[in-house]
């Protein structure tokens, strides 16, 4: 809900932007119609907001709008045709691809940059590494007490966010191996909800995206992830994210119908240059290259 | 006046007082179309499990029976919580409180009642949790104990406001007779002008429960969210409301997850029509006197 109200502010924030930026233009201008919606992941939001900004700068006649609504809501866009770009947090799924070759469209996917999960506990955690299958057993539900894995004999309070965010679904695939929640895990409406509980409660875990868990690096411990028992832990970072050496990390995608073309092309190729990049890094995210 | 301007009033009014009415029959019909087909596919006893798992790669699971144990608890507990403090604080501020005094607390009560949900809830979360947590010396301070004293603070001014009407509205031969009589003040108030208000109280405390079932945001920050079958105050539950609130944003339209969640709101309403229903009784039944 809170989630739902910032990007709304958001939406409309913008949508004024847009609307300023029209009305300072010439009628000869609008008609040149560069106009580019994208839609999709709440993660990536502001992320796009950022590069829309800086690329409207450089390309005067350029009009983006960018709206939230989720990876799912972006893709269905996608596919109904209301929008050039489509922002996911996830790849798209192959029930997705089927529909849009029924609609006669071929969705394109373009990595755009990264984006590491943090798994955090309270500084007071004995606890600082973990093996992703043991993260994915807490999460699941076969351990219970942190005595289990080495620490202290307290039971685990489970963290987690609400089954519509893209994180939720990421974490489950692979971190917990498709298997479902615990139903012990508390659902928490948004990532500063996590930090703050995570901050309270001395026996939490919870999953953040690396930004806010780089903001919140004064509260909350990042634990170090091993891939497998046997490879070394990692602590999460934008050079561990990077290099693929940190395990939880899943790429931010933009899908268009087709190869872009037109604006939409020059868009792309923007966000991709170092100029793009460096807006990724600036926004807590992780550059592709 | 001439009739026909009599009758075009008449009828304005009888539009405006029945719009109410034609509101609440189109919300039933509305949620009965989205929820219906769910009786046949995946079938009407899905809904009985006691597991809520909506999202998962295996099987998902619609089981409302925890959610409504969750609320059920939350609301309890409010209730046990807002009806001391409501019914003695009215019997306070009507029967033995100076004018000043009154002209006090009066305003307090209403500013109370007037607090955004979201605002009780972020103090609940940092606030209240903690000190729960500390008291009963739990894991976390995010349990249904939290949820209901949240609900109870937002509860009772409604039955404050109501139950003193109600003791305010008890004829004052009732008083001046029973001290005649030779009882005491305290003995007049319990013994003759409460049971005489009764009906009033009680339908003040199922309005009041009313408000408590209802609520959504403060539950949804600070009960945790975990739809587990419960019956411990001081363990994480997920309410009715907060489970809507928070999956309704991203859920596929027309999927199985989203009908379920409409069959949520069914109950839901069922539950507060069927609380009002006897509200209402109680009510007329003390207005006949």
């Amino acid at each position: 809900m809170l989630k739902k109200m910032v990007t709304l502010g958001l939406t409309v924030l913008l949508a004024s932007l847009v609307m300023v930026t029209c009305s300072r233009k010439t009628e000869e201008q609008k008609t040149a119609a560069k106009y580019i919606t994208i839609k999709g992941s709440d993660t990536m939001v502001h992320l796009a907001s950022a590069w829309a900004e800086s690329f409207m700068k450089s390309h005067p006649d350029a009009d983006i709008s960018v709206t939230g609504g989720g990876s799912g809501t972006g893709i269905a866009a996608l596919l109904n045709g209301t929008t050039d770009i489509c922002i996911a947090s996830r790849s798209i799924k192959a029930k997705e691809i089927t529909l849009a070759k029924e609609k006669g469209l071929s969705p394109n996917e373009i990595v755009t940059s990264r984006d590491g999960i943090a798994v955090v506990v309270n500084p007071g955690n004995p606890i600082s590494e973990l093996t992703i299958e043991q993260i994915g057993k807490i999460y699941t539900g076969v351990y219970t007490n942190w005595k289990d894995l080495g620490g202290a004999d307290h039971e685990i309070v489970i963290l987690s966010r609400e089954s519509s965010s893209g994180t939720y679904v990421f974490f489950q695939e692979h971190v917990m191996k498709k298997k479902d929640y615990s139903p012990n895990a508390m659902l928490m409406p948004s990532t500063s909800a996590i930090i703050q509980s995570v901050t309270q409660d001395m026996w939490a875990i919870g999953y953040v995206g690396l930004g806010y868990g780089v903001q919140a690096a004064d509260k909350v411990k990042m634990l170090n992830v091993k891939n497998d028992a046997d490879s070394p832990a990692v602590a999460p970072s934008v050079a561990s994210v990077q290099d693929a050496s940190y395990g939880i990390a899943r790429p931010l995608h933009f899908y268009t119908n087709g190869t872009p073309a037109g604006t939409t092309k020059d868009f792309v190729d923007f966000v991709l240059s170092d100029a793009g990049q460096a807006i990724v890094l600036e926004a807590g995210y992780v550059p592709i290259n | 006046m001439n009739t026909w301007q009599d009758k075009a009033i008449h009828t304005i009014l009888v539009g405006a007082a029945s719009t109410s009415i034609l509101i609440v029959l189109l919300i039933f019909f509305f949620l009965g179309k989205e929820a219906f087909s769910f009786i046949w596919d995946p079938g009407f006893g899905h809904l009985f499990h006691t597991k809520w798992i909506p999202v998962s790669f295996k099987e998902e699971i619609f089981g409302i029976v925890p959610l409504i144990t969750g609320s059920l608890l939350v609301t309890g507990l409010a209730v046990v919580i807002m009806v001391p403090f409501g019914v003695l604080g009215a019997i306070y501020i009507a029967e033995m409180g100076t004018l000043s005094e009154r002209n006090f607390l009066k305003p307090f009560i209403e500013i109370l009642a007037g607090i955004p949900s979201v605002v009780i809830g972020f103090f609940g979360l940092v606030v209240l949790s903690p000190i729960i947590k500390e008291i009963f010396n739990l894991n976390t301070g995010l349990t249904g104990l939290t949820g209901a004293i949240l609900l109870a603070f937002m509860a009772i001014p409604t039955v404050i406001t109501v139950s003193e009407d109600a003791i305010q509205s008890v004829p004052r031969a009732y008083r001046e007779a029973s001290l005649a009589l030779g009882a005491s003040k305290l003995q007049t108030i319990f013994r003759v002008i409460v049971p005489a208000a009764l009906p009033g109280i009680i339908a003040a405390i199922m309005l009041g429960t009313g408000r408590v079932i209802g609520e959504t945001m403060a539950v949804l920050m600070v009960t945790g969210n975990a739809a587990k079958l419960t019956i411990n105050p001081f363990d994480s539950v997920r309410t009715m409301t907060a489970t809507i609130a928070a999956e309704m944003g991203e859920v596929a339209f027309g999927s199985h997850h989203y009908q379920a969640l409409f069959w949520v709101g069914i109950f839901l309403l069922i539950m507060t029509f069927g609380l009002n229903v006897v509200a209402q009784k109680f009510l007329k039944k003390y207005q006949m006197r």
